[in-house]
């Protein structure tokens, strides 16, 4: 049956399974939008942002582990999209984004609202498509989900110029994808997982360093499986956080810069590291020179150029983190005495582990005068439904949630943590709130990240997405405060955020509602008040002004140097 | 050390750029790059001479691999490959050095493809390690113009690339 461009996109769409897309209208997207009016399988969502709508894709893909979808018109609209693509390229998120183009024969005529945005978002994506002919559009796609959901997955951008739109084609969705240069290895060689185990087993002092590519890849519960099986200390990354349950015994937390003292030590004690899914971040690693000194290393990632990138590898495995896991526990099961010796064998480093724990737990001053980010997270945690969604934005609440939230199940934590990006966290738990609209959908932001996509209130409100939003609000670009407190001599340039805001007027003028705490015992009722209300709301906490996240290792410095105290 | 590459990727546009950028964004140096289409006109295939060591090499190759363009990666290093440049090279040619010039051309098998009273411009082939030998010689005599197209690559032995 024949159509035009338009239409074949939301036939697509639709063929992917995609219910939901978040995007921005404009002259080179009309035709879809003229489409989309009345086109029942999709819902749309109007952000008020084109960056926040990718951020929102985002969300909702990494809370439902399906390709979120974002549409953009061209020149400013395309251009608005990019930082919600490079935070999901850092972090590997599978959204597609389409952007609409200016006809072709005005492709590089310098036409109005025209940019190159295939050559601007070439080294943020995953891969990029333009669509030059409406015959090629159905492939593309087919090719473009494919590759954002596949190997390692990512974001990929397809330009679609108007006259393609409107010109017609029979439309035909292909039913496979076959591209030469593109065939992921998903499945990790046996006799590779053969060695790990063994060398794992004949260790000493093991610790599994978990990244957020065994979320990614729904292999949590293989994982959990494993670990428990063996009994072996497991740390995560930021991204990792909720792969492996927080509140196990064999939790060390999360490691790395903010991470607990004991995950730190003992990444610097291990004698063999297991790294699943995760790529050695320079947070995470601190000085490389001395990261994991005595490790043996093996390294288990689906994408061979994240191994052996900034550690050297003693093993490396490539595929799919949930086959390489669950061959693993085909192995382990094979060896019940091994691991049973193994077990007796790691006794002595469990006890250093407890000691470790017990010497330097993690902790803050409590103050019934001042209210503590980190008691309110807590309390967050103890009033929150237990398989509430968490987004946060980036900064020292961001770190606070990490350490003092207590993940236990994979995708309930929605962050930004390769990119690092100030006003992700709202229009992410957005994402997560349209795909599960009955779910309990909080976002932890600090004042300063808030206020960089607050505009997507009248989205919340608008949508009846009835997001929590839950602002530490301390005056300050915090985390930045933090470093020159530390490092630069207490001389705050500029990180100072004074004018008094009424988040209050600010929630009621969006149509929403706002509560605020200023002293510690109104936490609790100010977030019992913000989960009972039913809508989105802004739950405002005044903290202490100067508080810090510790521990912190200081950038450069070995995972062992931690600023416990300061 | 230096390291011939072959890089055979689908004949579209932009291919060529998102090579050459995954080398600048990652700090990677390409010392040389030629491209054109094959004997399969779906393929071009870009021949680039880079250099670093062998952890540096690995990242090189994975990274091209991981592009979704790319069919094949080949490192010619370890001697398997043949390698030709081109260079065009016009030289100062007056009086008596225009003998001298003719000589050099003679032992090195190349060709004048261009005379004026005043210059010989020559077209000259073979290993990068000749085309230096040439100019080497001709540069005392007075070089004006250099061109050269960086090496091709092509496997040694009766295989082609699928093997």
């Amino acid at each position: 049956m024949k159509m035009n461009g338009a239409r074949i996109l939301l036939e697509c769409l639709k063929k992917e399974g995609v219910d939901t897309v978040f995007g921005y209208p404009g002259g080179t997207v009309i035709n879809i939008y003229d489409e989309l009016h009345g086109f029942k399988d999709i819902h749309h969502i109007l952000p008020r942002h084109e960056q926040a709508g990718v951020h929102a894709a985002d969300g909702y893909a990494r809370a439902t582990g399906r390709v979120g979808v974002a549409i953009a018109t061209s020149g400013p609209g395309a251009t608005n999209t990019v930082t919600g693509i490079a935070t999901a390229y850092m972090d590997s998120i599978p959204v597609v984004i389409i952007t609409g183009q200016v006809p072709t024969p005005l492709i590089g005529n310098d036409a109005f609202q025209e940019v190159d945005i295939i050559g601007i978002t070439r080294p943020c994506t995953k891969h990029n498509f333009l669509v030059r002919d409406v015959n090629e559009l159905a492939g593309i796609l087919k090719k473009a989900f494919y590759i954002a959901r596949s190997g390692r997955p990512g974001p990929v951008l397809v330009d679609i110029p108007k006259d393609v739109q409107i010109a017609q084609a029979e439309f035909k969705y292909p039913e496979k994808v076959d591209i030469r240069g593109y065939k992921p290895n998903l499945e990790g060689h046996p006799k590779q997982v053969e060695r790990a185990i063994e060398m794992l087993l004949g260790s000493r002092k093991p610790v599994v360093y978990v990244g957020g590519g065994v979320i990614l890849a729904n292999a949590a519960e293989e994982l959990t499986k494993l670990c428990n099986m063996l009994e072996v200390p497991v740390t995560t990354t930021l991204m990792g956080l909720g792969a492996y349950p927080e509140d196990s015994p064999n939790s060390l937390r999360m490691l790395g810069m903010h991470g607990t003292y004991y995950a730190n030590m003992a990444m610097t004690n291990t004698d063999v590291l297991v790294a699943i899914g995760a790529r050695f971040d320079d947070r995470v690693t601190g000085k490389l020179a001395t990261f994991a000194p005595h490790a043996k290393i093996i390294h288990i990632d689906v994408d061979p150029t994240s191994i052996k990138k900034n550690v050297p590898v003693d093993l490396p495995i490539v595929g799919d983190v949930k086959d390489v896991l669950f061959k693993m526990i085909k192995e382990v099961e094979a060896h019940p005495d091994k691991v049973k010796a193994f077990k007796e064998a790691t006794k002595e480093w469990h006890e250093e582990i407890a000691a470790w724990k017990a010497k330097h737990p993690l902790t803050y001053k409590h103050a019934a005068n001042v209210i503590k980010p980190q008691y309110v997270i807590e309390k967050l945690r103890e009033l929150s439904d237990p398989d509430a969604i968490v987004a946060t934005d980036v900064g020292q609440h961001q770190m606070w949630t990490a350490q003092f939230f207590t993940f236990t199940k994979p995708r309930t934590l929605l962050s930004s943590g390769g990119l690092g990006t100030m006003g992700y966290g709202l229009p992410a738990a957005m994402g997560a709130q349209a795909a599960f609209p009955k779910r309990q959908v909080i976002v932890v932001c600090g004042d300063g990240g808030f206020q960089m996509n607050l505009q997507e209130m009248a989205t919340l409100v608008q949508n009846r997405l009835p997001v929590k939003i839950v602002i530490l609000n301390n005056n300050f670009l915090g985390m930045v405060r933090q470093w020159q407190e530390l490092f630069f001599d207490k001389r705050y340039s500029q990180t100072c955020m004074e004018q008094p805001i009424d988040f209050i007027k600010l929630a009621e003028a969006f149509g929403a509602k706002g509560f605020q705490a200023t002293k510690t015992d109104e936490v609790e009722d100010t977030i019992k008040q913000g989960f009972a209300y039913d809508g989105p709301v802004i739950m405002e906490f005044k903290i202490a002004r100067e508080e810090k996240v510790l521990p912190m290792v200081p950038a450069g410095a070995s995972l062992n140097e931690m600023v416990l105290n300061a | 050390m230096k390291h011939t590459i072959s890089v055979l990727v689908e004949n579209e546009f932009g291919v060529l750029s998102r090579v050459a950028a995954l080398f600048s964004g990652r700090g990677f140096n390409i010392d040389s790059l030629s491209v054109a289409p094959t004997n399969d006109e779906t393929i071009s295939r870009i021949t680039l001479v880079t250099r670093g060591d062998d952890q540096i090499l690995e990242q090189i190759s994975k990274q091209l691999n991981k592009l979704i363009d790319v069919i094949k990666v080949i490192d010619f290093t370890d001697g398997s490959g043949i390698e030709r440049e081109m260079a065009l090279v016009k030289v100062t040619a007056e009086d008596e050095s225009r003998a001298e010039v003719l000589r050099i051309v003679d032992i090195f098998r190349a060709k004048i493809i261009d005379v004026t009273p005043r210059s010989y411009t020559i077209e000259a082939t073979g290993s990068p390690a000749k085309i230096d030998a040439i100019l080497e010689l001709l540069r005392p005599l007075g070089l004006k113009e250099l061109v050269r197209t960086g090496p091709v690559a092509i496997g040694r032995g009766s295989k082609g690339w699928k093997g």
